[in-house]
């Protein structure tokens, strides 16, 4: 045990006297990480063995690990030890009674990007009737759900009644090591979703973790799990489309999905934490792992994702692509206004034969927001007639921001086929006076052109997301011009 | 309708427009004729508010309030409609969702209620039909890929369904065939009305064969040299600009 993690213990052992693993009262952990604290979240959520030896596993690899200094993104260090890594489920003790309570500024955005009141309440936080409304509707979805025999649940409730499942899958795209923060994530992962399609069944509803907002509020660091068995598909729908405030400062995900033979998976993903403020004053950082495996062949998986809050994203949802004739797809938004820093992109690993891949990238940068466009292209040497086809588009707003685009490729045999199309440009002043010439306000306007810069990747999106993600594109840019 | 009193408007430092006088009653069509780099593109500019057009000197009273206080979408929404002589490309946005944004951006303003989907629908119909406008072109993204012609048709399709009280039309036969010229200056003609004015602004007279204006300008060197009936616009197309700039400039 090194020096910090000793003088940490003793500042616990300190403040816990008998010892807080024993305290089952207490709700949240002290601030701070060892193995204790492991021990201690695994401990609350009632985790069989394998799990905490696992955990263990990943937090000694943490330890010897480095932050990442690659990507195109500054903030001050993180002091790791200054966290808390455990709160139990926020009870509705302190929650506001009724929209009255609640921020008029947040619920002024809300009305923008048309969200219906019950919702607004549920996304709000607000503890009245309303919200038991949405979790009967998940309860009604699961029993809907149940009789195909798909398995949709927090992760935690699928390590007590699914036991096999987690411990087969957990780990096996994104091992516990894999890179700083998926190996803390791994560590100290609170809670997420877990799904399972069974074999050759096409999920009858769209799967979003909307739904089970007030089911299990989760945490920082969120755990994913989806499976599709062989032949089977599943569209799943990730966040919320309203700001969430978070008083946390660090998110570290990790998303594993698997797609067997002929199975396909797409995973879409509205981001909109909090961006900090103009001055780049608070905000989200968000340090997410996400990446699909097709593992067998003719398996496809879509990742599709508007990102347009948070003060650092740093984000590749990847696709390996092992069975052979496999289809991995990244369609992505990015947007970053004021002090927001984004980098965020792709990898895509050809394996399998005949695998193709594309990659749709578009990047807005406004005020002094900074966008870096970072993926990877490898076919391997088995991988013959491989195809790639990226395409990545900036689009710049005002003289402050910043759009850089860094492709890696790596090609291993000579019968694969690559195409890379990049453009920049700026949304001129002659667009906007055209579209204000006819009767358009100058935000309008942008939001307009935005949309428009967007909407190959906004397409890609189920319709009720793709309403919102494009009303939301026009909220996040308000003051970027003028 | 419109009333321009001695304006004076440089770009950049340079004086280029020096002491316009210009009055447009509704019902009218005047046309400004003049060579190129005399201002005309510059008059229709400061006209919808383009930024970079300032203003030294003089008014613009628009309906009796003054023009050049309003933002651009605002004189938009209050009839105004400038016809461009290079329409922009908006890639990715449907012209007729532009449209339908513009549309009720202006009815916002007027106090009317947003035209729902179905009723938009039909009137985009027939305002295609008018300028027989392929409807496949509407919905392609504003502009973009269309030819010079297409823009152009394009131009007054927009003119047709935004109904302005006010249009400049900037150059509006250039780059067009003498079939597409026929069929533009059809739907212009068709949208003339006593409640409505037009300032067609021409480097060529041949527009003018086919919409016969009220009252012709030439603009030479920023200034109104001289004005009159359409003949003036044949005339001028006979001897040139510079007989006419040679015959009234001492």
């Amino acid at each position: 045990m090194s020096a910090a993690t000793e003088q940490i213990d003793e500042i616990l052992k300190k403040g816990y006297g008998a010892g807080f693993v024993t305290d089952i009262e207490q709700d949240y952990a002290p601030p701070g990480l060892s193995e204790d604290i492991v021990a201690f979240i695994s401990q609350k959520k009632a985790e069989p063995q394998w799990l905490l030896d696992w955990r263990l596993k990943a937090y000694r690899r943490w330890l010897e690990m480095k932050e990442p200094t690659w990507a195109k993104v500054s903030y001050p260090k993180i002091d790791y030890q200054d966290i808390c890594y455990y709160a139990a489920p926020k009870t509705n003790e302190n929650a506001p009674k009724s929209l009255d309570e609640v921020d008029p500024e947040l619920l002024a955005t809300y009305e923008k990007l048309g969200i219906p009141l019950h919702e607004r309440e549920v996304l709000a936080g607000v503890a009245v009737d309303a919200v038991f409304d949405s979790v009967s509707v998940a309860t009604t979805f699961r029993d809907k759900l149940s009789e195909v025999g798909v398995i949709f649940m927090s992760f935690s409730e699928a390590v007590q009644k699914h036991p096999e499942l987690v411990k087969q899958y957990l780990g096996s795209v994104v091992p516990v090591a894999d890179n700083f923060f998926a190996a803390l994530n791994s560590a100290v992962f609170s809670d997420g979703s877990f799904v399972y399609i069974p074999k050759g069944v096409r999920c009858p509803m769209e799967l979003s973790t909307y739904f089970r907002i007030n089911a299990a509020k989760t945490g920082q660091f969120e755990r994913t799990l989806i499976i599709a068995e062989e032949g089977s598909y599943v569209s799943y729908l990730e966040g919320c489309t309203a700001p969430m405030r978070d008083e946390n400062q660090l998110h570290a995900a990790v998303v594993e999905l698997v797609a067997h033979k002929d199975a396909q998976i797409k995973y879409s993903t509205v981001q909109n934490w909090y961006p900090g403020d103009e001055n780049g004053k608070g905000g989200i950082f968000n340090f997410v792992t996400k990446r699909g495996l097709c593992e067998g062949a003719r398996s496809k998986i879509s990742w599709t994702q508007v990102e347009t809050g948070s003060a650092i994203t740093w984000k590749y949802p990847s696709c390996i692509l092992k069975g052979d004739d496999s289809v991995g797809e990244f369609y992505s938004v990015a947007l970053s206004n004021h002090r927001q820093q984004a980098d965020t992109g792709t990898k895509m690993i050809h394996l399998g034969k005949n695998t193709k891949s594309t990659i749709i990238s578009k990047g807005i940068s406004a005020g002094h927001g900074q966008q870096t466009y970072r993926g990877g292209v490898k076919i391997s040497r088995g991988a013959t007639n491989a195809r790639n086809y990226t395409q990545c588009d900036s689009l710049l707003i005002g003289d402050k921001c910043g759009a850089h685009t860094v492709p890696y490729v790596d090609v291993r045999n000579g019968s694969s086929k690559l195409e890379h199309e990049a453009t920049t440009s700026r949304i001129g002043e002659d667009q906007l006076f055209y579209c204000r010439q006819r009767g358009l306000s100058e935000e309008d306007a942008v939001s307009l052109i935005v949309n428009g810069f967007a909407k190959q990747v906004l397409k890609e999106l189920p319709m009720e997301f793709a309403v919102e993600a494009q009303k939301l594109l026009g909220v996040s840019l308000e003051g970027a011009v003028g | 309708m419109l009333k321009i009193e001695d304006l004076h408007v440089e770009v950049g430092g340079k004086p280029i427009l020096k002491g316009i006088n210009l009055q447009i009653d509704a019902g009218q069509v005047h046309a400004i004729m003049g060579p190129n780099g005399s201002g005309k593109s510059t008059l229709s500019y400061v006209l919808a508010g383009r930024e970079g057009y300032e203003v030294t000197k003089g008014s613009v009273t628009y309906k009796g309030k003054d023009l050049l206080e309003m933002a651009p979408e605002i004189r938009a929404a209050e009839g105004l409609f400038l016809g461009f002589q290079y329409p922009v490309a908006i890639p990715g946005v449907s012209n007729i969702y532009f449209l339908k944004a513009a549309l009720n951006a202006i009815r916002k303003h007027r106090g009317e209620d947003p035209l729902d989907a179905i009723d938009f629908m039909k009137l985009s119909k027939e305002k295609a039909a008018l300028l027989e406008l392929p409807e496949q072109l509407t919905k392609r993204s504003v502009n973009d890929g269309f030819s010079g012609g297409e823009k152009k048709r394009n131009e007054i399709y927009q003119m047709a369904m935004l109904e302005p009280t006010l249009a400049v039309l900037d150059e509006t036969d250039s780059g067009l065939d003498i079939d597409a010229l026929k069929v533009v200056a059809e739907g212009v003609n068709a949208l003339r009305s006593p409640e409505r004015a037009m300032l067609i602004i021409t480097h060529y007279q041949r527009l003018l064969d086919y919409i016969i204006p009220d009252v012709v300008h030439v603009l030479i060197d920023g200034q109104i040299v001289r004005t009159g009936d359409k003949n003036l616009a044949k005339q001028l197309e006979k001897e040139g600009y510079n007989e006419v700039r040679g015959t009234l400039q001492p």
